[in-house]
């Protein structure tokens, strides 16, 4: 038995307990009168299906969430004391080999029959919860509606009930947002204190050498002083600001001719192309640099007789930049349309040509907005994953040539936490360390971004 | 500046002209001709300006342009593949008839390659002629025999997947002209490769291949459908979850909410949380979903959560401003009539801010459907040969596919990450033009 036939079956019971409502207030008004009940037939149906269906639901979840916990730790009890006692590492190994033989993941011949008991026991126990889940359930269900069932009177408040079990769900939605922001910040700061308990903090922000891999062995000499997070950052600020320098003029001259100059004609096809641009997914940036401008920087630079490397921070840059240029663009354009007509005829009416006006009243009206965008965009460009995975580097440099290969924070990320990984290891933890980092760099620039572009949204309205 | 300037002379001007009548008007001459002077020079600016407006423009779109056209002129040979006419022998003695699938199907195909080329008696020669045919041949042959018994004892002419570097040279991604070290194939295979088409045993035909099969590492027997399939997956978990709590959390902060500091706080984090870049919430599903909670890793369902999350700002951002362009005229009509505010709420309003909703909600999709970097963090990267049918098989999805492809030293997997990108964009080219089709025929403006 499937567990989502135990769901279809709540419904089925649910869609009866609506009907049974229904009928009963339906009942109240053949024999009194449509005006004697408080709410339309509808809410007392309603009210009795969302108290069959909830608590049964919220019993379901609770299992799903803990019976393979509760049972495992069951199974693990009947194993001989001897193997009950192992170290917790030991142990979690064998749980695992548990839970592959419950899966029946293992060749026969290599089952251990002391597991193997305990697994046959597991998969019984666990055949018996899911009935009695199935039975508590169908008892929960039927007990409460029935309880509910009893209490439906004409003079009930059904509407007002059932709105405010909806307005409660409502609510428990709107906090899975701030959910989501503690989770990020719980379980990456957690991983990261771990890291910093073997790492020092200071030789993680201060120190100038960053190679993992060399921390794997413990006899090697050094082997806690390669955990500097200072040239990835430097890497990762280096291809920023190429990105940026691309995108921030491109971005912006896009924007004032979109909304100062062009015609209606040219703005209806060129904003869907600037979207689609916007739209083109990382990864597909990230190939094309790879591919295309990454080899075609290397080839023009060695015919100037430069050493580029193929994977320079040059081209990863020039991508990322037209990546965010339609990002800054929009964002541009919103604050430029916002500064009021009567300053531009202001600025007209002194005799000033159109890209005087631009330059000397819109812009510097615009700016705190423009400052916000540019600010949205530097985060955005810090964060972005793909673009740099597939063209930038993996040696940590410490270099301001953009010739040369450098490496970022999300590239390390990556390639620490792709693949098979322990996650004790100062290795995997670094990533989260770093994913921390990350979290914090760019909340800085998204906080200082959206209090300055609200500030100034307020200064016209 | 030069009009602070202009103003500057302006205001000196009046106040000399209080004094000296006659003075003035030359003064008034001499800035009109200042301001004559200075006026090529600004329109020359000025064009300037707009020039680099205009390139700025040009420039984008003519990177958007060279990025289409590169990859089309790399992925459109991707959905043409190179066969090779074989006549197969199946003879009975290979055959176990309660064991079909265990006759050795690759000596089928090495005799009849033999028996095309008969002159080619050296070992190793053999082994450069039998790389010719695709490895995945003998799973073709396989399907024929299963299908059909009584080919058995026949010989049947058969078209089979060439190997990947034989379909590079047929579609002329391979130099000739190169020194034979410098290529994969030798000039022996060459010239086979030459005698074949002149015999009519090549063709190319349209590569079903590629939107039937899975991973492989073969180029030439890789596929799309698998990652196709658990990009659909993730979508469908990923729209299930976020769309009803995007749309929940917009109703309650637009129309619930009491105005005080937590509502500000809940405001503040979703525009924050928009801003976060993406590689972090797979950070969090790797330490909470998968570490914590003990899901499965590379599955769909994970995935989908965790782009749940990440999609989430964007649907409630959308619709929260759909609910607003609601003009307020609509709810206090239904509340005057004695609607409560909840069926207010879901009779007038929802129905009405729905179509906006929906269209950021399709935005939202396509992002995620974009959205590589998390995945990676919650082991969507592993090599996955079968086609997921749950949400809870190990699957992959299409962009990490293409970033599986594009790291792959083949020269055949360039054309096919190629193709996969294609694929990729049409499919969210067509999501966004929904989503624009939507905005079109359902905007209104009240």
């Amino acid at each position: 038995m499937h567990l989502s036939f135990f769901l279809l079956i709540l419904l089925a019971l649910s869609s009866g307990a609506y009907m049974l409502g229904k009928q009963k207030a339906l009942q109240f008004t053949r024999e009194r009168g449509a005006a004697a009940i408080h709410s339309r037939p509808g809410y007392y149906g309603l009210l009795l299906a969302l108290w069959c269906a909830l608590p049964s639901l919220f019993i379901f979840l609770f299992w799903t969430f803990f019976s393979d916990t509760v049972l495992t730790s069951l199974a693990i009890n009947t194993l001989p004391e001897s193997l009950q006692n192992l170290a917790p590492d030991q142990l979690n190994l064998m749980v695992n080999d548990l839970r592959n033989l419950v899966a029946g993941h293992v060749a026969p011949r290599d089952i251990d029959p002391v597991l193997q008991l305990a697994a046959d026991k597991y998969n019984s126990m666990a055949s018996i919860s899911k009935l009695a889940l199935g039975a508590v359930m169908f008892c929960a269900a039927t007990v409460s509606s029935l309880l509910v069932y009893k209490r439906i009177v004409p003079e009930m408040r059904a509407r007002n009930r059932v709105e405010r079990i909806i307005k409660i769900a409502l609510m428990l939605c709107s906090v899975i947002a701030i959910l989501t922001t503690i989770g990020i910040v719980v379980s990456v700061l957690f991983e990261s204190i771990r890291f910093f308990k073997q790492v020092p903090i200071t030789d993680f922000l201060f120190g100038l050498k960053w190679s993992p891999q060399m921390a794997m062995r413990a006899d090697q000499a050094g082997s806690s002083g390669s955990f500097g997070a200072v040239p990835i950052m430097a890497g990762t600020f280096l291809i920023s600001g190429i990105a940026l320098t691309v995108a921030v003029p491109t971005g912006l001259m896009s924007a004032i001719y979109l909304s100062e100059y062009a015609g209606p004609r040219v703005r209806t096809w060129a904003k869907p192309i600037m979207e689609i641009l916007a739209g083109v997914p990382t990864v597909v940036y990230g190939f094309f640099a790879a591919l295309v401008v990454s080899p075609f920087i290397r080839n023009s630079g060695e015919m100037f007789g430069l050493q580029v490397s193929s994977e320079s921070a040059l081209a990863a840059g020039l991508v990322m930049g037209v990546m965010i240029i339609p990002f800054i663009s929009s964002l541009s354009d919103d604050v430029i349309n916002a500064v009021p007509q009567a300053m531009r005829d202001g600025s007209y009416g002194l005799g000033a040509t159109k890209s005087e006006t631009i330059t000397n009243v819109i812009i510097p009206a615009a700016l705190p907005g423009i400052v916000g965008g540019v600010l949205l965009a530097a985060s955005r460009a810090i964060g972005e994953t793909m673009i740099v995975v597939m063209a930038a580097g993996l040696s940590a440099n410490l270099t301001a040539n953009p010739l040369h290969a450098v490496t970022t924070v999300t590239v390390q990320i990556v390639t620490l936490l792709v693949g098979d990984q322990e996650f004790d290891s100062p290795k995997t933890l670094a990533a989260f360390a770093l994913g921390l980092l990350l979290f914090l760099v760019t909340l800085v620039f998204n906080v200082v971004a959206l209090y300055v572009v609200r500030k100034y949204r307020e200064e016209y309205e | 500046m030069w009009f602070e300037n202009t103003v500057k002379n302006m205001n000196n001007t009046k106040h000399s002209a209080a004094y000296t009548p006659h003075d003035a008007s030359s003064r008034e001459e001499s800035t009109m001709q200042r301001v004559n002077v200075g006026l090529a020079r600004r329109y020359r600016r000025e064009r300037l300006f707009r020039y680099c407006g205009l390139g700025a423009i040009i420039a984008s779109i003519g990177f958007l342009l060279l990025l289409f056209i590169s990859i089309t002129a790399n992925g459109w040979t991707a959905f043409i593949q190179t066969e090779i006419l074989l006549d197969i022998k199946f003879s009975a003695e290979h055959f176990d008839v309660d064991n079909l699938s265990a006759a050795n199907y690759g000596a089928l195909v090495k005799s009849s390659m033999r028996q095309l080329f008969p002159d080619v008696k050296n070992r190793r020669e053999k082994r450069k002629l039998y790389k010719l045919v695709s490895s995945g041949a003998v799973y073709r042959l396989q399907k024929m025999v299963m299908k059909d018994t009584g080919i058995i004892g026949t010989t049947q002419a058969v078209w089979l997947p060439a190997d990947d570097e034989v379909d590079m040279f047929a579609k002329g991604r391979v130099d000739r002209d190169l020194a034979e070290n410098n290529r994969r194939l030798n000039d022996k295979q060459i010239h086979w490769i030459d005698t074949l088409s002149a015999t009519g045993r090549l063709k190319k035909k349209f590569n079903t291949t590629f939107f039937t099969a899975g991973d492989s590492r073969e180029p030439e027997l890789a596929g799309i459908r698998g990652a196709t399939a658990g990009s659909l997956f993730t979508l469908a978990v990923t729209l299930f979850l976020s769309f009803p709590i995007g749309v929940a959390t917009a109703v309650y902060l637009e129309e619930f909410a009491p105005k005080n500091k937590w509502t500000d706080l809940v405001e503040v984090n979703i525009n924050n949380l928009a801003a976060v870049p993406s590689i972090v919430f797979g950070l969090l599903g790797l330490a909470f979903f998968l570490n914590i909670l003990g899901m499965p890793r590379s599955a769909p369902l994970v995935g989908g959560l965790v782009l749940t999350l990440m999609t989430l700002p964007t649907i409630i951002i959308a619709s929260r401003a759909s609910l607003k362009s609601v003009p307020p005229s609509i709810k206090e009509a239904a509340l005057g009539v004695g609607a409560s505010k909840m069926q207010a709420i879901t009779h007038h309003i929802l129905p009405l801010a729905l179509p906006g909703m929906m269209t950021g909600t399709i935005i939202g999709m396509a992002q995620a459907l974009g959205e590589t970097a998390p995945l990676l963090m919650i082991g969507m990267v592993a090599f996955i040969v079968d086609v997921p049918g749950s949400v809870t098989d190990p699957a992959t999805v299409l962009p990490v596919q293409i970033y599986l492809w594009a790291d792959s030293p083949e020269r055949a997997f360039v054309e096919r990450t190629s193709a996969a990108i294609m694929v990729l964009l049409a499919f969210l080219i067509s999501m966004n033009a929904i989503a624009v089709f939507l905005r079109r025929k359902f905007e209104r403006r009240w």
